[in-house]
């Protein structure tokens, strides 16, 4: 290794076939402590299917994922080690309808971690607060409108202190006006160092925070790039044409 | 441009709202519903009036002289007489004579008390429990009753411990029995039904295979058949006169019964829960016990209330087949009372008796669930 920072996420020769179709097709990648990666692509190139390996909501067949130095394997005791070290956001939030949001920033804390109810509070608050909807903390999820709902979802998942965040499209189930207040939030996570890995197709967000882009066709890897060069200097033609389409309007 | 005014809001044109209007669109909205109505109106035309006629104006109240709570209510001089109570009308004196029938069965005249704390103790329940609703300790109190209650009940109604006489179960009848039968069917059957569904849709193939073959042979068969085996096929495997009480095993048969339907009304509800919350439960960690108990299972039986009490209601209906097997359930009481000599052939004021206070518990069962529906509706609360 190269670098001096360790590696968070090891991925190597990863195989994964839904019955027959091979969807992903030896994946390599490794993720150095604080990255943020952003990995885009045309739909069904196995982008969400990657990272949902990451924390095991995806069964694979072959290759190895190491998270944190821990290998995932079916022992349901280390999937959920790994999962409360990896928390993941959802392209439909996920939130649970029957609790208010306080309750679903809480559930983890209390019952996963073992936390108090008062302390599990605070911090729910705080996280609210930070994401700028603390007055809304006693009502329903579906009382709130699709950004606030996301932005309650982000919040749930830093609710656990995870080291990992995993965003499958985020933005891509919300009103036009409502993406850029989940993509501020987002961009303040990673200018905090967390580690996240985001399948997203905001381009502008790609540019501004990622340190490594992937772009996926296919089931596979097709080019892995920083941003500078990802946008302007894109080697694959399947890149420039999925740029091209993409960036012309 | 054209720049547009601010609208004003009114009320809806006077042609659209009101009676005739309703009637137009309900009754009348196209020649078919207009026989429909017509036909229906001379339905009720030709049924009721002989009904009413029966039930109320030919009919006899001559019950005596009535001790209301300690009010004496002179309704004639004499009760009356299957004799003289007329073959025109209904007999309500017979239904009132053998009201302590149709209500305790062969329950001991001096132990009455006991029953009526059972059923005082039950209403109390239904206070208690939305007192208790946002009271500090309310898991607690919802707990202690869950294991006090019926316990309480048993020793009241059944006696024995030491403390009070034992009544042994084959003088258990009427409405009691119904309801005792119904109520332990339907607490015992919810549970398992419960765990049955899950592991219908369980991962572990032997659970799987085990849910799904119970809940196949049990709703294939009839619930007669499983009263009939529980009673008297299965008592030809025990040992002779060591097998246990007749209405246990009923109870039994009943409770599987019935937990293989809520199995299924279950199932349907955890099937109508979308997959991103198993997804979003497991992502947070949840272990698989955590998974179903705080997240899927509030949402599934949420969505199953109308179906649960649908079910819960045929089982109640249900447990009048009990007769068959030589328990004297409310229903079973109707032939049992009108062959007494005094009171011979007064079946029709049973019949409609039982049917009377059948409506009236399962409406209640019904517009309680609808309540239910709303006050656990979080989704669409505004």
């Amino acid at each position: 290794m190269s670098d001096k920072k360790t590696n968070i996420i090891e991925i190597s020769e990863l195989n994964k076939w839904y019955g027959d179709f091979h969807a992903l097709k030896n994946i390599n990648l490794e993720i150095q402590e604080g990255e943020i990666i952003v990995v885009c692509g045309p739909s069904g190139s196995g982008k969400s299917t990657l990272i949902r390996c990451v924390n095991f909501l995806e069964k694979f067949q072959e290759g190895s994922i190491l998270v944190s130095g821990t290998e995932l394997t079916d022992d349901a005791q280390k999937i959920r080690k790994i999962r409360s070290e990896v928390s993941m956001v959802f392209q439909h939030f996920n939130l649970f309808p029957h609790l208010t949001i306080l309750d679903n920033l809480t559930l983890a804390p209390i019952w996963v971690h073992n936390e108090t109810k008062e302390e599990s509070r605070e911090k729910a608050l705080k996280l609210l607060d930070r994401v700028g909807i603390k007055d809304q903390a006693e009502k329903y999820p579906n009382q709130l409108s699709g950004g606030q709902q996301q932005r309650v979802a982000i919040a749930r998942s830093l609710c656990t202190n995870p080291k990992i965040m995993l965003f499958d499209e985020p933005t891509s189930a919300l009103d036009p006006e409502m993406i850029s207040e989940v993509l501020d939030v987002m961009i303040e996570l990673a200018r905090e160092g967390i580690t996240m890995i985001c399948v997203t197709h905001e381009m502008g967000f790609a540019r501004k925070v990622a340190n490594r882009i992937i772009f996926m066709d296919d089931g596979q890897i097709v080019e892995e790039n920083d941003p500078e060069n990802f946008f302007n200097n894109a080697e694959s033609d399947r890149l420039q044409l999925f740029l091209d389409q993409i960036l012309t309007h | 441009m054209p720049v547009f005014d601010q609208q004003e809001t009114r009320k809806p044109p006077v042609s659209q709202i009101g009676a005739v209007v309703w009637l137009k669109t309900n009754l009348f909205s196209s020649w078919i519903n207009s026989i429909l109505t017509f036909a229906s109106l001379y339905l009720l035309y030709i049924m009721i009036p002989p009904l009413l006629n029966w039930m109320i104006f030919d009919a006899s109240f001559s019950f005596g002289t009535v001790n209301f709570f300690g009010f004496e209510i002179k309704f004639s001089e004499e009760m009356a007489t299957n004799d003289n109570c007329g073959r025109v009308g209904a007999c309500w004196p017979y239904i009132y004579e053998k009201l302590y029938m149709y209500t305790y069965g062969f329950y001991p005249r001096t132990e009455t008390w006991r029953p009526n704390t059972v059923f005082v103790l039950t209403g109390l329940l239904f206070v208690i429990i939305p007192l208790v609703k946002n009271y500090k300790y309310k898991n607690r109190v919802t707990l202690s009753l869950i294991i006090f209650y019926p316990l309480i009940s048993y020793v009241l109604i059944a006696g024995g411990f030491g403390i009070l006489a034992p009544v042994p179960t084959d003088q258990w009848g009427g409405l009691l029995l119904t309801l005792i039968i119904a109520s332990v069917g339907i607490i015992v059957s919810f549970p398992i039904g419960v765990l049955l569904a899950l592991g219908r849709q369980s991962n572990l193939r032997i659970i799987k295979l085990f849910s799904t073959l119970f809940i196949e042979f049990i709703r294939a068969v009839p619930l007669i058949t499983i009263l009939f085996m529980a009673s008297f096929v299965l008592p030809l495997f025990l040992e002779s006169g060591n097998y246990f009480d007749k209405l246990l095993r009923a109870l039994i048969g009943i409770a599987l019964f019935q937990a293989a339907y809520f199995a299924e009304v279950v199932r349907g509800g955890l099937q109508a829960i979308p997959r991103g919350q198993y997804e979003a439960a497991d992502a947070i960690g949840l272990s698989y016990f955590q998974k179903n108990v705080l997240i899927i299972l509030p949402q599934a039986l949420k969505i199953s209330i109308p179906n649960i009490v649908g079910s819960s209601i045929s089982l109640f209906k249900d447990t009048t087949l009990v007769l068959i097997i030589g328990l004297f359930d409310m229903l079973a009481m109707v032939n049992l009372t009108s062959n007494d000599p005094y009171w011979l052939g007064r079946e029709p004021e049973g019949f409609v008796f039982v049917t009377m206070v059948m409506w009236a518990i399962l409406y209640t069962m019904s517009r309680y669930s609808r309540k239910l529906e709303l006050r656990f509706n979080t989704e669409n609360k505004n």
